[in-house]
């Protein structure tokens, strides 16, 4: 096994962490939003280092790997943002430890409430 | 027909990309990429080759876009360290809430940009935009203050994109 195989493999190893991370951020975390910040970021380290390490072992793929980091990280937000929004215009609750909610004030002052 | 033609342009270079993606003259791929290419020229309306898109070759703003890049990647490292930071910690330090931003930026590609790199950052998801104030899902609240959260939030990114989609 050559070192472009163990760096590879140690950078894709290293991305799987994060994704556990993201997955252990799910169940520990109080309620939906802070879910989803768990969720979304630990889960973009997690999916750009497990493609750079899949570019290391396999130099020929780097090019469409990056297409496909590239969709990632402009689609990611746009979903977490999405599952954000819904989520608290259908009345999914803030966990109890939430210190400011100025969303609803927000909403009010530019008239969308 | 001045909607399509915009359309028309976008097709070559899109299919131009498939081939170099795919790497191959196969008159299967070759047909199978130019209809891709027509559907996401339609979809997309040719938006992607419109004139905005050309602003970006404007050599400050193309640096300031370079310049963007390992910022934001610098970024999501420190939020993806600070979220594994806090979901490993066994007390789980965390003081969310939602706080309101403003923004100076006007284009809606601009504030687009500036919402996906907010939630791409350290504990902070964009949650809605109303006008030029964006609401953020903060996990450790440090300020209440528009201002301040602001400054903390937002100022950073928007150094950059002020010049980009300025």
């Amino acid at each position: 096994m050559g070192a472009q195989q163990i760096i590879g493999a140690a950078v894709t190893l290293l991305g799987t962490a994060f994704l556990f991370l993201g997955a252990l951020g799910i169940v520990r975390m109080p309620d939906l939003y802070n879910r989803m910040q768990a969720g979304t970021k630990a889960t973009t380290l997690g999916n750009l280092l497990t493609l750079l390490g899949l570019g290391i072992l396999q130099p020929a793929w780097l090019v469409k790997l990056a297409l496909i980091a590239l969709f990632v990280l402009v689609t990611n937000p746009i979903s977490s943002h999405a599952l954000a929004r819904a989520a608290y215009r259908s009345g999914v609750p803030l966990a109890d430890v939430t210190v400011r909610d100025e969303y609803p004030e927000a909403l009010q002052e530019h008239g969308e409430a | 027909m001045a909607r399509l033609i915009p359309i028309l342009i976008a097709i070559g270079p899109l299919w131009l990309l498939w081939i170099a993606f795919t790497g191959s003259t196969d008159p299967q791929e070759l047909g199978v990429g130019l209809v891709a290419a027509i559907l996401v020229a339609i979809v997309a309306g040719g938006e992607p080759f419109s004139t905005a898109t050309f602003r970006i070759f404007h050599p400050r703003r193309f640096l300031y876009a370079l310049a963007y890049v390992p910022y934001l990647a610098w970024a999501i490292v420190r939020s993806n360290l600070d979220v594994a930071r806090r979901v490993l910690s066994p007390s789980l330090p965390i003081n969310p809430g939602i706080v309101r931003v403003r923004t100076r930026l006007t284009s809606p590609v601009g504030r687009t940009v500036l919402a996906n790199s907010i939630t791409l950052t350290p504990g902070t998801l964009t949650v809605d935009i109303c006008d030029d104030e964006l609401c953020i899902h903060w996990v450790d609240v440090q300020s209440e203050n528009i201002d301040e959260a602001t400054r903390e939030i937002v100022s950073g990114f928007e150094k950059y994109l002020e010049v980009i989609f300025g």
